[in-house]
């Protein structure tokens, strides 16, 4: 089935919050954020902008009810700054005017003192000054002290990763429309509807119940709206509180890469030793997370990198350490990968270091090391239904690699100023939120008197296809035509206290929970089936349109076996919980089983290099991938692509830039670039590995939003093989994004 | 009052002609599929089509409607995504975009129906402009979810089913192939009875907007504005004995599609690929493009090695001419009074033994600011170079003519050991900066490779 809202998408009616047909007394809000990166707030002077004609109000922390206060797993972060400022770009008030094109010129009239602290960009300053957003995690198995000791190589370095700008095309933006009695309806572009409902009720000062969010779709989200749309749908919601009139929120592309959070920077070091047949002995990192003025969702993404800091290979002797360090930038934030991919970064580079200094290809170091079936990770679970070295198998036939490597091996004899390089990239990424307490999710289900089906779940639909695939279990359940069932928006009165669409998971706890509902319906309704058709109800079933039996010959239709069912009074609504079962983490002994399962897959990735001009172009990526039983390959091989682009963009040309003041001068997409047409692989082949799946994820699939980014790590140590190809001198670095700048100095150091 | 055709309606509005056109689009019409992904013409969301009267016949192009001021459409066609689906239906692109699993989060999406859907127009009416592949149409379509490869596809078929349509009966034939919705024929005769407008010669002068609006929009929409490019005056280009002249408010379009222009420099449409896009490059004059003076100016670049010479024209009337590598005084300054206007470009057609290259390297390789651009002009006989024009654009505060280099070079012999000390009397010339482009580090290294690249690229047996 292709992406439901295929047609409307490609007609363009399908509606995001600007869409939305506003009410005309509506309003809007700009905001006016912090242009410093710390300090004391002086003195602010909103009178010029106030008499601006078509200002209405300007709002600050003076006018909340309830709690200046947004944070989620730490309560450290005010909506409105109210005497210090922390970041450039954190919000000081709310502009609220007839158009936003008053709103902002009435922001240019608003005067600020501010008395500048030290400002610290990094998250190595922040550690030398103890600075940290949460406490340091420490995660161990074996003894990696003893470890080294019996390694013949042993190798140390630094890396880093910069951080990626999520780019969601649908910039941050909510509608929030005052109803009687105090209660509002926040429309909001948010991955997670509950956060929201949760936050503008405690700034509000009123009950949950008194707010309603809806959420009908995003135009992308890719972590960048889990907590972070946050914050604009409670300023909204607090100035309709005051004036009881539609406040309508949408951020300009500059207010939003400069207001919000990324992927979080990371700087690293680690120590690998091996023994003398290259099996990876002891392995050692540090991690130095970035995570901005205040914690947001940066603890997690810290657990998340000590979880993936092996990646996909056995070692026994590990430890492993994040810093969630506090800097003076926005707080980062989730990303697609969620720490993961900079957790795997480290590993490889570390591989890449060891092999290099060896003198071996890394592919063999790789090889060896692969994980294996009953293995322990570092933190306790032990790998089942292990596909790492199937998928590297399978990577290798699909890319030809013995051939290709060969053939690179000539053209880069007979060529001289342009090189190819190669990598692989094996993965294995752990599917539930590590939080156990979020894994959790609910579906409503109603069956209308015509037969036809509302469907209403915590999924929030950000172009992952999540919708569709619930209306495939809906369909594929009652046996019933997609075009009869409705997947409703996303809504915390039809189905309250959600978890965030995250982690990967989305569509295995929705899923589960709508088909347990279905289920429920489905033994209802056979029931009367049983009855009217005169038969055993263990010989019927639901297809096409029509409950029928085995020999297929007595049926009943959909719609008939409906208007019986509710002429008996038949419940025809049926609401499911599905949680999670088997997972669980104990954060003091930092062991547990806290996946569900894990995903695995390999790359391969070949590359060119222009040695004059420092460009590079990729060439191939091949890709054997563990799907499960895939329910939709349409969508999950979109997801592939999809995903392995954005890890090449944050790998590549992704540049995040904040100058030593602490402002953004990456702050638009003429100096941030992701990838376009032409920056991505000439060719893409991906082979779907069917494997048996997971009975955690629905219908024996396999969750496949996060895993493939990290494919893209691969683009970073083929561009390396090739400089090494062309530059003897080169020293490795290992420093991310590779950016043409950065290749070009590679070449030509000496 | 502004009149235009916007899909199957005639429009008439008397909203202010500085308006961004994609506001008066979603905001006074409701047609909510024209997206706003940036608003600097750099994600192409909110791409649509023009079309232009020419004789009886209307050409198509797709721009950035976020960067348009709306006065520049009186008496054209507005396409937008909601006038391109068939009366009972999708169309092609729109068929082969969901085939192909094309659509994702489904923001981007309407900005590539469009633009594929003006690709089928283009390879159709413009088939002599060589950067038509599918890729080239989208090259301004930036998507976070799919990873290009579906919409790729989608444009593969495209392309390929439309092999054999008619130049002369294109709208017809892509009417009854069911590209384009059948209204597109009623086009031609109701343009045709739109008014030429008096375009008011006050404010801000403004050519197609593609750089002013980036900055200045919410300035732009409430003040006066003199659109200069409203009547297709000054797009003409011109061979007059040696001289080629260029009418400053030109396309970048304009310069690809023209045969003359495309004769002295064959490698053109390698060159203007790295342009902008192609909705920029729709729309981005040359004019425009010397007078924001940027110092990393691709087409400044492009003809300061090509020695242009300004043909510049004052209220009254009177011409003056300027050599550009004399246009420019310091960083966003140039020798231009208020209300005088440039003209016409001009330059010396290349001599037989001349070669021509355009060297730029970005971030990302198109639709992208140069981190360091640079374009050579030279002339070798028997060896010695008789005749030699070097530019650079990220060195210097302005697009920077190498004089130096240029005069050590000239009627020097042509051979390595002269290439090599010419770079370093380039890196005692050239004072780059560090900024988000680069550091001064990298682009004094790079400005020497892409020299080096000059020389590699037209003289291979060298190195």
């Amino acid at each position: 089935m292709k992406n439901k809202d295929s047609i409307s998408h490609v007609t363009g009616t399908s509606i995001y919050i600007d869409d939305i047909i506003t009410r005309s007394d509506t309003l809007h809000g700009v905001i006016f954020a912090s242009q410093k990166a710390h300090g004391k707030i002086i003195s602010i002077d909103y009178s010029e902008a106030e008499k601006l004609e078509g200002v209405e109000r300007i709002f600050t922390f003076k006018d909340i009810k309830g709690e200046n206060q947004i944070g989620g797993i730490i309560q450290d972060e005010a909506l409105w700054a109210k005497d210090e400022v922390h970041y450039a770009g954190q919000p000081i008030a709310l502009i609220v005017a007839k158009s936003s094109f008053i709103a902002r010129q009435a922001r240019g009239l608003i005067s600020i003192e501010i008395e500048e602290f030290k400002v610290i960009t990094t998250a190595s300053e922040a550690k030398e000054k103890k600075l940290f957003v949460s406490n340091p995690r420490h995660f161990s198995i074996g003894n990696t002290e003893e470890a080294f000791n019996e390694c013949t190589y042993i190798f140390e370095d630094v890396t880093f990763t910069n951080g990626q700008e999520h780019l969601y095309l649908e910039t941050q933006g909510c509608y929030v429309c005052p109803e009687e009695n105090g209660h509002f309806k926040i429309y909001s572009s948010t991955q997670g509807p509950t956060i929201l409902q949760k936050i503008a009720a405690r700034v509000l000062g009123i009950p949950m119940y008194q707010i309603e969010v809806d959420v009908l779709r995003l135009g992308g989200g890719f972590g960048g709206k889990e907590d972070q749309a946050t914050s604009w749908g409670v300023m909204a919601a607090v100035a309709a509180q005051h004036l009881n009139v539609p406040i309508k929120i949408i951020l300009d592309r500059h207010d939003d890469i400069k207001f919000t959070g990324k992927r979080h920077p990371y700087e690293s070091s680690f120590k690998i030793g091996l023994t003398k047949d290259l099996k990876i002995h002891a392995f050692e990192a540090d991690f130095l997370q970035n995570s901005g003025a205040s914690a947001d969702l940066s603890p997690a993404v810290a657990e998340r990198t000590l979880f993936h800091a092996t990646n996909c290979y056995s070692i026994k002797n590990v430890h492993t350490s994040v810093y969630p360090c506090k800097t003076n930038l926005p707080p980062n934030t989730a990303f697609r990968g969620f720490g993961g991919p900079q957790g795997m970064f480290v590993i490889e580079s570390a591989i890449a270091k060891a092999a290099h200094q060896i003198g071996v290809c890394k592919s063999i170091i790789q090889k060896k090391n692969l994980l294996q079936e009953n293995d322990i990770f570092s933190y306790g679970q032990i790998a089942k239904n292990v596909e790492t070295e199937n998928s590297w198998n399978l990577a290798m036939e699909l890319s030809n690699f013995s051939i290709i490597k060969e053939e690179i091996k000539q053209f880069n004899k007979n060529n001289k100023y342009i090189k190819k390089g190669m990598a692989i990239m094996p993965i294995t990424f752990g599917i539930s939120f590590t939080n156990t307490s979020m894994n959790h999710a609910r579906a409503l289900v109603h069956i209308y008197l015509d037969g036809s089906v509302g469907i209403s779940t915590a999924a929030v639909e950000m172009g992952q296809g999540v919708n569709t695939k619930m209306l495939q279990i809906a369909s594929q359940e009652f046996g019933i035509d997609a075009s009869k069932i409705k997947i409703e928006s996303t809504n915390t009165t039809r189905v309250a206290n959600t978890s965030p669409s995250a982690a990967s998971s989305t569509t295995d706890l929705n899923g589960k929970a709508l088909l347990k509902a279905c289920i429920v319906l489905k033994n209802r309704l056979i029931n009367i089936a049983a009855r009217e058709l005169l038969s055993d109800k263990k010989d019927l079933k639901f297809e096409n349109n029509y409950v029928i039996n085995l020999t297929q010959t007595k049926k009943i239709s959909w719609e008939e076996l409906i208007t019986i069912a509710a002429l008996e009074r038949v419940q025809l609504s049926e609401k499911a919980h599905y949680a999670t079962p088997e997972i669980y983490f104990d954060k003091k002994a930092e062991k547990g089983h806290p996946f569900a399962y894990h995903v695995y897959g390999t790359s391969v990735t070949t590359i060119t290099l222009d040695c004059i001009r420092g460009t590079y172009e990729i060439d191939q990526v091949d890709i054997a991938h563990d799907f499960g039983k895939s329910m939709n390959l349409d969508i999950d091989l979109g997801q592939i692509e999809g995903g392995l682009v954005q890890g090449i963009g944050w790998m590549t040309l992704e540049e995040i830039a904040y100058n030593k003041e602490g402002i953004l001068t990456s702050n638009s997409l003429s100096t941030y670039k992701i990838p376009d047409v032409f920056a991505v692989p000439k060719k893409i082949n991906i082979k779907a590995i069917e494997t048996n799946g997971n009975d955690l994820a629905i219908y024996k699939s396999k969750a496949v939003g996060e895993p493939p980014l990290m494919y893209g790590i691969g683009t970073y140590f083929a561009i390396q093989d090739a400089i090494q190809n062309f530059n003897p001198n080169y020293e490795q670095k290992f420093h991310a994004p590779f950016t043409p700048e950065k290749v070009l100095l590679a070449l030509y150091e000496s | 009052m502004i009149e235009f055709i916007l899909n199957n309606k005639t429009i008439k509005t008397s909203v202010h002609q500085g308006e961004p056109l994609v506001d008066f689009l979603r905001e006074y019409r409701n047609l909510k599929g024209t997206k706003i992904g940036c608003r600097e013409g750099d994600c192409g969301a909110c791409t649509i089509l023009i079309g232009e009267l020419h004789d009886d016949n209307v050409i198509y192009h797709s721009i950035t409607s976020c960067i348009s001021p709306l006065g520049n459409v009186h008496g054209k066609h507005v396409v937008t995504v909601e006038g391109i689906s068939l009366e009972n239906g999708l169309n092609r692109v729109q068929e082969e975009m969901i085939s192909n699993n094309g659509t994702q989060c489904g923001f981007c999406t309407p900005g590539f129906v469009v633009s594929l859907t003006g690709f089928a127009i283009k390879k159709t009416q413009h088939n002599h402009n060589p950067l038509n592949t599918f890729q080239d149409v989208i090259s301004g379509n930036i998507c976070r979810c799919t990873g290009y490869k579906s919409i790729e596809k989608a444009g593969e078929i495209i392309n390929n089913s439309l092999k054999g349509f008619s130049i002369k009966n294109s709208i017809n034939d892509l009417i009854q192939h069911q590209f384009l919705p059948s209204y597109f024929a009623t086009i031609p005769e109701k343009l045709k009875n739109i008014p030429k407008k008096e375009n008011p010669k006050k404010g801000k002068i403004v050519a197609s907007g593609s750089d002013l609006y980036v900055q200045q929009a919410d300035h732009l929409r409430k003040k006066d504005v003199h659109l200069i490019t409203l009547n297709k005056e000054h797009q003409t280009i011109q061979q007059k004995e040696k001289t080629c002249f260029i009418g400053a408010n030109t396309t970048v379009s304009h310069l690809l599609e023209n045969s003359i222009f495309l004769k002295q420099i064959p490698k053109l449409p390698e060159f203007l690929k790295k342009v902008s896009s192609e909705q920029i490059r729709n729309m981005g004059t040359l004019g425009g493009n010397f007078v924001n003076a940027s110092p990393i100016g691709d087409l400044s670049v492009f003809f300061l090695a090509l020695n242009a010479v300004l043909h510049i024209k004052n209220p009254h009337g009177n011409l003056r001419e300027v050599h550009l590598k004399d246009f420019y005084k310091g960083y966003k300054t140039y020798d231009l009074k208020e209300n005088e206007i440039i003209e016409t470009v001009s330059f010396k057609i290349l001599e037989k033994n001349a070669s021509f290259n355009f060297e730029k390297v970005s971030k990302r390789t198109h639709l992208d600011i140069a981190s360091v651009n640079s374009a050579m002009q030279i002339e070798i006989i028997e060896n010695q170079i008789t005749n030699i024009h070097l530019s650079i654009g990220g060195v210097a505060p302005i697009p920077f003519y190498a004089k130096n280099t240029v005069s050590f070079l000239n009627q020097n012999e042509l051979n390595e050991e002269n290439i090599e000390k010419s770079l370093e009397i380039l890196n005692d010339e050239i004072a780059p900066i560090s900024d988000i482009r680069g550091t001064s580090a990298y682009k004094r290294l790079l400005a020497k490779q892409l020299v080096k690249a000059h020389f590699i690229t037209l003289f291979p047996n060298l190195f």
